[in-house]
């Protein structure tokens, strides 16, 4: 289950950053790490971007790298 | 204020440099202890903005301040970074290593602001750690405990909040303090395998391989992942070392290939644990102003009503209120001509003054009123924290083409006019995006080329009978190419000119802010400022450059069309006849395209002195009209038939007529690289689209 699979409101742990593909430097020193919590707030109005919360911080990332975040389902 | 500047050494003053995050309120900060003393210019050879100020301790000693781009991290992924990073590790020759750093925190954000301070209190550069915005953390019921974040960090903590200037004269005594020690040096645990493996790396590189400035200190793990990831590009460090470093880089690799992501991890493992006893967030959490904001702004329906209606507001305000200023700056500058023909006797002095220096000088400044009411709305929405709402947005339309939602504004400003268009394109962080966003941009169809289209359909249609409907149509549709043009050829130098791999689109969207007028102010007075000198002074040049061409060599008719014909850009005209004969043109034609190269609008009075049309003060287009209708061909039959005027309409929907534009270009592109190709390739599409146009319709004997 990646992170652009989560409905928008609900909260997840992070499991895996893909190691390949586009670059997710940017994203782990903005804290998306393994283990860290990360709340999918909503879709943009036209389905992609998405905005994720995380800590105090509401990042805009695209489904494409989204689908690279690897999470753990949700309870 | 500049001034001031020029007058203080640097090395008497202190240093003392500002970084943070982006939106961290870094801005805030140096404004609120600088004032209006300071200067913007570029760094050499990047077009990364520099800003510098003077700021006064509380006994009234010199500071001197800089203000760095904001950066998320150390490890340079943008030109912007690895500017801060050189400075920081004092390896560019143009800024001495600082002092003193002001690390800039957001209190709402700390873990996140945290990685960046981290690295920067590495460095062993005494640093004063601001956490601003404390409001913010407060509204959001965050207690931060700064004695034990002090503790923790080992440097000085001042709580501010900038906007109110809370805290700003313990800041000043702060910064005034003249025995600052270096921070205690952070002991973050790599793992042991990873921590062997860099300290094995950097024995291979002692003793320093150069004397690279900032390197001649020995190599420790931390100087070694600044320099070995991320953007290597502006390293500037000799050949040798940098090829030792990426060997050892990627050996680096093959024995632990997650290294770098293990690095991140580390600090973050440390930064969580610090936090742990410095901040203690609510036990439940709180909706906040910009989650409730947010559910109206990015919702699938208020979002867009949103867009629609703030959109419409600054077009509304442009259109009208712009307007009335213009006329009166056209007016004025029109009054100064005729009083400096009044006084000064005739002759070829006058004549450069009033149509060389005054026209020239009415040319830039005839733009303020639009750059500032734009500028004031780009500062507003920036400022507010709407604007990365906006990319947000629009980041789907724009990504077609490959850019991204940040690129929406500039083009669409450019529909008013180009030149703050592409000033307004700093706000882009990816410099691949930015490029393509400036070559693209005046094809927008801008106000200027309004005029053009007029006369043409005017002279295209001429009769009463045909409905409005149809010349709205044939105005929109050639909006609708500008429009299609520019994503095409974005599309097109998406492709071409990408030779990096496509990096993350990750895009913060900031708390919404009650905007700071002090802080738009400045900002308006800051790019105003950047135009009149920069792109004024290059305008002023063509048009005076332009005036001679059309004024010299003399001829002895006191005819102005004779004169004209007679000149330079007369000349050329005949000469490049051949050249524009197959879009339909002749050489009166290649006059009106010459000159109007100042700026779209000087076609039309260009053609009313080719076709010496009595209408002095305001251009009557339909005079214009019925003399463009009487012209004839050599054969007899008519010069501007439908085809041709169509045929012209195309040809400015491409061209790149505006000097403004490539001077603006030039200041921020930092070279004449970009804005020559651009205007190569926008008149080679002009001319192969009127040629188009031209010659099928001719097929098809219109």
């Amino acid at each position: 289950m990646n992170l652009a699979d989560l409905k928008p409101g609900s909260t997840a742990i992070v499991a895996s950053l893909a190691s390949h593909g586009a670059d997710l430097y940017r994203l782990r020193e903005m804290g998306v790490l393994p283990g860290s919590e990360v709340k999918l707030v909503r879709f943009a109005p036209l389905g992609d971007p998405l905005e994720i919360a995380l800590g105090g911080t509401r990042l805009s990332l695209r489904r494409q790298e989204a689908e690279l975040i690897e999470i753990h389902p949700p309870k | 204020m500049t001034g001031n500047l020029a007058t203080s050494s640097p090395t008497t003053h202190p240093t003392c440099v500002l970084v943070g995050n982006p939106n961290c309120g870094k801005t805030t900060i140096f404004n609120a202890l600088t004032g209006l003393r300071h200067k913007v210019s570029n760094y050499p050879g990047v077009t990364v903005e520099r800003k510098e100020g003077i700021c006064f301790s509380p006994r009234g000693d010199r500071i001197k301040l800089i203000d760095l781009p904001g950066a998320y991290s150390l490890n340079a992924r943008s030109p912007d970074e690895a500017i801060l990073r050189d400075i920081l590790l004092g390896r560019r020759s143009d800024t001495p290593r600082p002092d003193r750093v002001l690390c800039v925190l957001d209190a709402s954000n700390l873990e996140r602001n945290l990685y960046l301070a981290t690295q920067i209190i590495e460095l062993g550069i005494p640093t004063i750690v601001i956490v601003n915005m404390i409001d913010l953390a407060e509204n959001q019921r965050l207690k931060i405990d700064f004695a034990a974040l002090q503790k923790l960090l080992g440097c000085p903590v001042i709580p501010l909040q900038a906007n109110t200037k809370k805290g700003l004269v313990e800041l000043k005594f702060a910064l005034a303090q003249e025995h600052l020690p270096p921070p205690a040096p952070i002991e973050i645990r790599l793992p042991s395998e990873l921590n062997e493996a860099l300290s094995d790396a950097c024995r291979q590189l002692e003793p320093p391989a150069d004397e690279s400035p900032g390197l001649t200190r020995s190599w420790d793990p931390g100087t070694f992942c600044l320099l070995s990831q991320g953007e290597n590009e502006s390293l500037g460090i000799n050949e040798e070392l940098t090829g030792k470093l990426t060997r050892l880089r990627r050996e680096l690799e093959a024995q632990i290939p997650n290294w770098e992501e293990q690095t991140i991890s580390a600090r973050y493992r440390w930064i969580r644990k610090g936090c742990r006893s410095a901040v203690r967030h609510p036990e439940t959490q709180q909706t906040t102003l910009t989650d409730r904001l947010d559910a109206v702004f990015l919702h699938p329906l208020w979002g867009w009503l949103t867009v629609v209606f703030c959109l419409s507001v600054l077009f509304y305000l442009i259109f009208s209120i712009a307007d009335g200023p213009m006329s009166w700056i056209e007016t004025g500058f029109s009054a100064a001509g005729k009083r400096v023909e009044a006084t000064l006797p005739a002759g070829d002095l006058r004549d450069l003054i009033v149509d060389g220096v005054i026209a020239g000088i009415g040319g830039v400044v005839i733009f303020l009123p639009q750059i500032l009411i734009l500028f004031f709305f780009i500062g507003l929405m920036e400022d507010t924290g709407y604007m990365a709402r906006l990319a947000f947005i629009m980041d789907r339309l724009m990504s077609r083409v490959g850019l991204n939602g940040k690129s929406f504004l500039p083009l669409l400003s450019s529909y008013a006019c180009a030149v703050p268009g592409v000033m307004a394109t700093r706000t882009i962080e990816n410099p691949k995006d930015r490029l393509i966003t400036i070559l693209v941009l005046p094809l927008a169809s801008c106000s200027a080329r309004l005029p053009v289209y007029l006369l043409m359909i005017a002279a295209m249609i001429p009769t009463e009978q045909v409905s409005a409907f149809v010349k709205a149509g044939i105005m929109v549709s050639m909006y609708l190419l500008g429009t299609f043009g520019a994503f095409v050829f974005a599309w097109v130098f998406n492709r071409s000119l990408a030779k990096r791999e496509s990096t993350a689109m990750v895009l913060e969207l900031p708390s919404y802010k009650t905007p700071s007028f002090r802080k738009i102010f400045l900002f308006l007075w800051e790019r105003t400022g950047i135009f009149v000198r920069r792109a004024g002074t290059i305008i002023l040049g063509i048009s005076i450059l332009l005036w001679a061409a059309s004024n010299y060599p003399k001829s002895d008719s006191p005819d102005n069309a004779v004169q004209l014909q007679h000149s330079v850009a007369g000349q050329v005209g005949q000469v490049i006849e051949p050249l524009i004969a197959p879009l339909g043109y002749d050489w009166k034609i290649g006059i009106g395209l010459l000159a109007s190269f100042a700026a779209r609008e000087v076609f039309v009075s260009t053609m009313t002195i080719v076709y010496q049309v009595e209408s002095e003060d305001e251009v009557e287009i339909r005079v214009l009209r019925d003399r463009l209708l009487t012209e004839t061909k050599p054969d007899g039959s008519l010069r501007y038939t439908p085809l041709v005027c169509l045929s012209l309409m195309v040809f400015y929907v491409f061209a790149m007529q505006c000097m403004s534009t490539l001077a603006i270009v030039k200041r921020e592109t930092n070279s004449w690289k970009w804005p020559l190709f651009q205007l190569g390739y926008l008149t080679l599409a002009a001319y192969v689209a009127a040629l188009s146009v031209f010659q099928v319709g001719s097929l098809f004997g219109y």
